[in-house]
């Protein structure tokens, strides 16, 4: 069984990000950069789908300029076989991203596609759906738990209510929730091996897609600072200020 | 000349930051206050590959470089440098059986050693001999096809609980001096071995310290390394990449303490402004930095030196050891002092750190000897044309 697993660069968790003074953007020059926390949850799951000796091979496929490479090497590191880097300067978004993997669907036929369930950048939660809607694929959307037989894969997904559990044919999607697993350290001996594993290289027109933006960003600022608070009198005071003021009631 | 790290070594430094912060910086408090050694962490960190970074991998070690290795082992004291150091002393001692252990030594300890699954000490202070490590006296003397070793180590790091030592013998006469030094490898369970106290010390307290007796030890002489009266080179040639590592636990500890006063100087206020927002204060973290980016340069300079085994590759090593000892112990000390009565408490990692850095500057050879190793080079003829 064949597993493709997207990651994603993403400003490393641990680095407290601000906007650009112009308002553009957020300001990710010389800032550390690492692969998006839920796309590692699934990079590990692939990679115990494959020691569990249910996957056969792992392809690692990350979008995004020449350096999305550290974060594809990151992922062979993992465990993944191989990786594909698809080059690109231009602002990736969902819908892009989408069918860019349905192109590298159609090349590489792999019975799961596992991708986080959104970036911590973007926050989108966009791109296996809409990769679901692309390719008719059945998913399994906020996973917890992944478990395949018969040629199926039941997922169960983390809901509001509670736990659902869902059965598809494969191939299928998977996108992962946080507590899906927890993800092994790279040690040296691997990243020294993931070194030598092939990576392919390809532009969004090699794949014959059309990476243009659709959805135009007005600006970027900072949440506003927290105000201080004031001391209330009574409940009498609390409920008019509720309703009044903050017109939360 | 490029200053940068490589792709690989940013990998490296990548998965040790994240094993350093996952397994070791939430438990180091307690390691340190209860003196527990984390047998089971150093085993992990066997996996990881740091228990063999620049033995052989023939051994099953990593090959890397000593600038790979500084990369990795900063990462792992800016969470833990006891615990870090203490690492960095059984690599050292596995990569000395790695390198000069004859055959039978080699398959026998070599993997076991380099996975972590065995962990090695190393024995060359004694109560009688420290800065002047050449006067040693434990004996080791040829009976048939066996040494018998008799004397005695102290402050030896991780005694008690690693289970081989390499320990450096006199089998010539006190008056050959180094020439009449050769290192054996000998099993920590070996009979005539008796292990003194724990000993209570100021910081490193993730790892136990004790003096080691040999009485009587037998050990077939194929556990010898190198030839007869190789042995203070080899001690020497260890400690210029020992040095590199205990410099770089510094580099480490010092990093960890700056980080946690950068953030403590842009929250805590004081008179309605925060501690950033004072100049003084602000010079001060100006100067912390200097010198920590100052010590690392000088420790990478070192290292590499020692990757190209350049001729004055023990003078540098010297010089980063005692600039990057000192420099870092400031730094810790500076952490502490601006994080007021919270850096002189334990909920605060400041006094863990600067507790930690001590003896950084003491050990390892002193920094007094050094200047020493350093001054003597210098005084040679065209030193200054060469050292530079």
């Amino acid at each position: 069984m064949k597993i493709l697993v997207a990651v994603k660069r993403v400003v490393d968790y641990n680095v407290k990000v601000r906007p650009k003074s112009d308002g553009t953007d957020v300001d990710i020059a010389n800032v550390k950069m690492s692969i998006n926390p839920f796309c590692e949850i699934a990079v590990e799951e692939a990679v115990r789908l494959k020691e569990k000796g249910v996957a056969t091979e792992i392809i690692a496929i990350s979008m995004g300029p020449k350096q999305a490479q550290e974060q594809v090497r990151t992922a062979l590191a993992l465990g993944a076989d191989r990786g594909i880097l698809v080059e690109s300067d231009e602002d990736l978004q969902p819908l892009a991203i989408a069918k860019m993997l349905k192109a590298i669907v159609e090349k590489e036929s792999p019975d799961l596609v596992i991708l986080g369930k959104q970036a911590i950048d973007g926050d989108n939660n966009q791109t296996g759906q809409m990769l679901g809607a692309l390719t008719s694929m059945p998913q399994g959307t906020f996973a917890s738990e992944v478990n395949v037989a018969d040629g199926r894969v039941s997922v169960t997904r983390e809901i509001d209510g509670g736990l659902q559990t869902v059965n598809l044919s494969l191939p299928a999607i998977v996108t992962t929730d946080l507590r899906l697993n927890e993800p092994r350290y790279a040690s040296l001996p691997n990243i020294m091996k993931a070194k030598r594993k092939p990576m392919d290289t390809f532009t969004p027109e090699d794949l014959g897609v059309d990476a243009t933006p659709r959805v135009k960003t007005l600006s970027v600022e900072p949440p506003a600072e927290r105000k201080a608070g004031i001391k209330v009198a009574d409940v009498a005071e609390l409920v008019d200020k509720l309703k009044n003021e903050a017109k939360v009631i | 000349m490029n200053f940068d790290l490589s792709d690989e070594q940013l990998a490296f430094q990548d998965a040790a930051r994240a094993f350093a912060l996952g397994e070791m910086a939430p438990h180091a408090a307690e390691w340190d206050e209860q003196a527990i050694f984390p047998r089971e962490l150093i085993g992990a960190a066997g996996e990881m590959g740091f228990c063999g970074m620049y033995s052989p991998e023939k051994n099953g070690g990593m090959g890397l470089s000593r600038m790979d290795t500084m990369v990795i082992v900063e990462e792992l004291a800016a969470a833990c440098p006891s615990t870090a150091a203490f690492i960095t002393i059984h690599n050292m001692a596995t990569w000395m059986i790695a390198n000069w252990g004859q055959e039978n030594l080699q398959s026998e300890w070599g993997e076991a050693l380099t996975s972590g699954q065995k962990l090695a000490s190393y024995c060359l202070t004694e109560p009688g001999a420290g800065s002047d490590a050449a006067s040693l006296s434990t004996s080791a003397k040829v009976d048939g096809s066996d040494y018998i070793v008799n004397g005695s180590k102290a402050f030896i790091s991780g005694a008690g609980a690693t289970d081989i030592l390499v320990v450096m013998t006199r089998t010539g006469t006190v008056a050959e001096g180094a020439r009449g030094i050769t290192a054996i490898a000998i099993p920590a369970d070996s009979a005539g071995i008796h292990y003194g106290k724990k000993e209570v010390k100021m910081g490193w307290n993730s790892q136990p310290t004790r003096t080691i007796t040999f009485d009587n030890v037998r050990v077939p002489m194929t556990h010898r390394l190198g030839d007869v009266g190789e042995g203070f080179k080899i001690a020497m040639r260890g400690l210029d990449g020992g040095r590199i590592n205990i410099a770089t636990c510094s580099l480490g500890a010092a990093q960890a303490a700056l980080n946690a006063t950068q953030s403590y100087m842009l929250e805590r206020k004081q008179f309605g402004k925060t501690l950033a927002s004072f100049q003084a204060l602000q010079f001060k973290l100006a100067d912390m930095a200097t010198k920590l980016v100052a010590a690392r340069q000088m420790v990478r300079l070192a290292a590499f030196k020692l990757d190209q085994n350049h001729p004055d590759k023990t003078t540098y090593c010297a010089m980063a050891k005692q600039l990057a000892t000192d420099l870092g112990f400031e730094v810790c000390n500076e952490a502490l002092q601006l994080h007021g009565g919270y850096g002189y408490i334990r909920e605060y990692p400041l006094e863990r750190l600067m507790r930690d850095a001590r003896v950084h500057q003491i050990l390892e050879g002193s920094n007094e000897i050094m200047r020493v190793i350093i001054a003597r080079r210098m005084l040679e003829e065209n030193a200054t044309e060469t050292l530079r």
